[in-house]
């Protein structure tokens, strides 16, 4: 076992851990459990707001995972990642203000209990959107907890399952006893670390290279298709590419772990802070870690598993403890999606079907006890999913991210700014959505894409043609914002 | 409340200038990488070391909408209370 290696990873770990319990002295003192633990009382500042975001966002699959597929594919991979830096702006201006002043409104902790109040108490959209953010998040979560044992599996030379488990154990403890706030705090500390890390080893591996201009010959000379936009097998097309535009760049806005931290902020500040922030920061994160995954080729040639490119990179070019630190980056991403996945999913368990249906007049000990539960009960749940894990975590994460993009996009979205969206309209669009998306999926796989685009393109433009044909033909009536 | 809120005028302006900032930064990714990057792989120029297109389209575009954020926020975008309580009461 390499402790040089471990000891930076190790202390990270504890740090994390402290933020965790820290928060949950706050909680402890707290009125308002539910709002507290799910939301951090909509008090976050615009720095850690960016971070945020940037951490839930920024997942196993941009750090591992992608700079995996940009090794193989060469420069066409990080073309296509940088159709995620408009995340960094698109979903705060497109929520933005009035996201904030509706879900305040509504007294709104969960995109579920905003999705409530805007489509008149609809029994049919609560439980539809608790269902697919229960059953797609879930999924997510298990690549997520897949790549993060991976990761301390290959530094530790532990074997996969108890990488596994010490994985679980870290996020289970402080994400059920710190709740958002934790969770939040923790990911602005991991944003950071992965700013910094990546900035680091991107430095490491063009040195290691002898410089740009060198590595990029090199590729050049192994496979000219690896420096062009099309990848090395000349596989990436342009509709190709540009479709991600619509799964990792504007249809983020649909993802209710993201749109959740949109009414999370404190004020106006806040919001215009996180939004220059998250732009540069998701830009240079993503920018550099996949840059790292294609100048890693040359470097260390013939990697044949993408998710270890990054860890082996960093062992490679780093002196041993700074590798500890920069391979923190990557395990903090990892945990930062996972525990804010978790705490949706188990908001939408606690929050949206028990406290809404099952039983309104919970007392808050119960209320507590219950969220405790689930939100551990779901890790165990995930870990055992995780042990026997498929190997293209990639695809398997957006696989999820595209059927939640698909399914609430156009609800959120047109319930904020079209008067004329009603519930007719937000449930055909959510089965709509999902529905299709599932259909083509497995068209895809077996014929190729359809007209060559990702599979989220058809899903959301036909979700899009649901909510307006539905929302106008029954029950047609104008809502009042004002009310 | 009387009829439609101040506010959501601010809102309304501010999710278009997003959609529109969206547009022009597909633009530019796009133009850059397709335009510069189609032809042969011999006849590519070096800004950096890095392929010229992809130095235009990533590297340089992502400046540029960082700095057009940034202006926009700066500028354009009003600070508006979020309460009700602050404003108006129901």
């Amino acid at each position: 076992m390499n402790y040089a290696v471990l000891i930076p990873m190790i202390v990270f770990l504890l740090l994390i851990f402290f933020i965790g319990f820290w928060s949950s002295k706050k909680l402890a003192t707290s009125s308002n459990f539910v709002s507290d633990y799910f939301l951090g009382g909509r008090e976050l500042g615009g720095f850690v707001l960016a971070m945020t975001m940037v951490a839930t966002y920024g997942s196993a699959s941009s750090f591992l995972g992608g700079p995996g597929t940009a090794y193989t594919m060469g420069f066409g991979w990080v073309l296509l990642a940088m159709t995620q830096v408009v995340t960094g702006y698109f979903v705060l201006m497109i929520l933005g203000k009035k996201f904030a002043i509706m879900a305040r409104r509504y007294k709104a902790v969960t995109m579920i209990d905003f999705l409530k109040a805007r489509y008149d108490n609809s029994k049919a959209v609560v439980l539809l959107s608790a269902f697919s953010i229960i059953i797609f998040l879930f999924s997510a979560m298990a690549a997520q907890w897949i790549g993060g044992a991976r990761l301390i599996e290959s530094l530790t030379g532990l074997s996969y399952n108890s990488a596994l488990f010490l994985f679980a154990v870290s996020v289970l403890v402080y994400v059920t006893i710190g709740g958002f706030r934790a969770v939040a705090l923790t990911d602005a500390v991991q944003g950071a670390v992965m700013l910094i890390g990546t900035a680091i080893l991107l430095v490491a591996v063009i040195a290691a290279g002898g410089g740009i201009p060198n590595i990029v010959q090199d590729l050049i000379n192994e496979n000219p298709g690896l420096v062009t936009p099309y990848g090395a097998d000349n596989n990436l097309s342009a509709a190709y590419v540009s479709s991600f535009w619509i799964l990792v760049g504007v249809g983020v806005v649909g993802l209710p772990q993201i749109a959740v931290r949109a009414m999370s902020y404190k004020n106006s500040r806040s919001m215009h802070r996180a939004l220059i922030i998250g732009t540069l920061v998701t830009g240079v994160i993503m920018l550099n870690m996949h840059l790292i995954g294609v100048f890693a080729r040359p470097i260390l040639p013939g990697i044949d598993i993408g998710d270890k490119v990054i860890p082996l990179i960093a062992l490679d070019t780093l002196p041993p403890w700074l590798a500890g630190i920069v391979l923190a980056a990557p395990l903090a991403a990892i945990m930062s999606t996972v525990d804010s996945l978790l705490l949706i999913v188990s908001s939408s368990i606690v929050r949206d079907v028990f406290l809404n249906y099952i039983k309104p007049e919970a007392e808050i000990k119960t209320i507590k006890r219950i969220s405790f539960g689930v939100t551990a009960a779901l890790g165990a749940g995930v870990f055992l999913l995780a042990l026997d894990p498929p190997d293209l975590l990639i695809f398997l994460n957006l696989f999820a991210f595209g059927g939640l993009e698909a399914a609430f996009i156009w609800p959120v979205v047109l319930g904020l700014y079209w008067k004329w969206g009603n519930k007719y309209g937000a449930i055909a669009s959510m089965i709509t959505g999902i529905g299709t998306y599932i259909a083509l999926h497995f068209y895809n796989q077996e014929y190729g894409n359809l007209l060559g685009v990702h599979t989220v393109t058809f899903p959301v433009l036909l979700s899009l043609a649901a909510f307006v044909a539905f929302s106008l033909l029954i029950g047609r009536k104008a809502y009042d914002y004002a009310g | 409340m009387n009829g439609t809120d101040w506010r959501f005028k601010i809102a309304h302006r501010e999710a278009l200038i997003g959609v529109g900032l969206a547009l022009f930064n597909f633009i530019w990714w796009f133009g850059f990488a397709y335009g510069m990057g189609s032809g042969p792989v011999e006849e590519y120029t070096y800004v950096f070391g890095l392929p010229a297109w992809f130095f235009y389209s990533c590297v340089v575009g992502f400046l540029v909408i960082a700095v057009l954020v940034i202006v926009i926020v700066k500028f354009f975008f009003v600070e508006v209370p979020f309460d009700e309580e602050q404003e108006d009461k129901r």
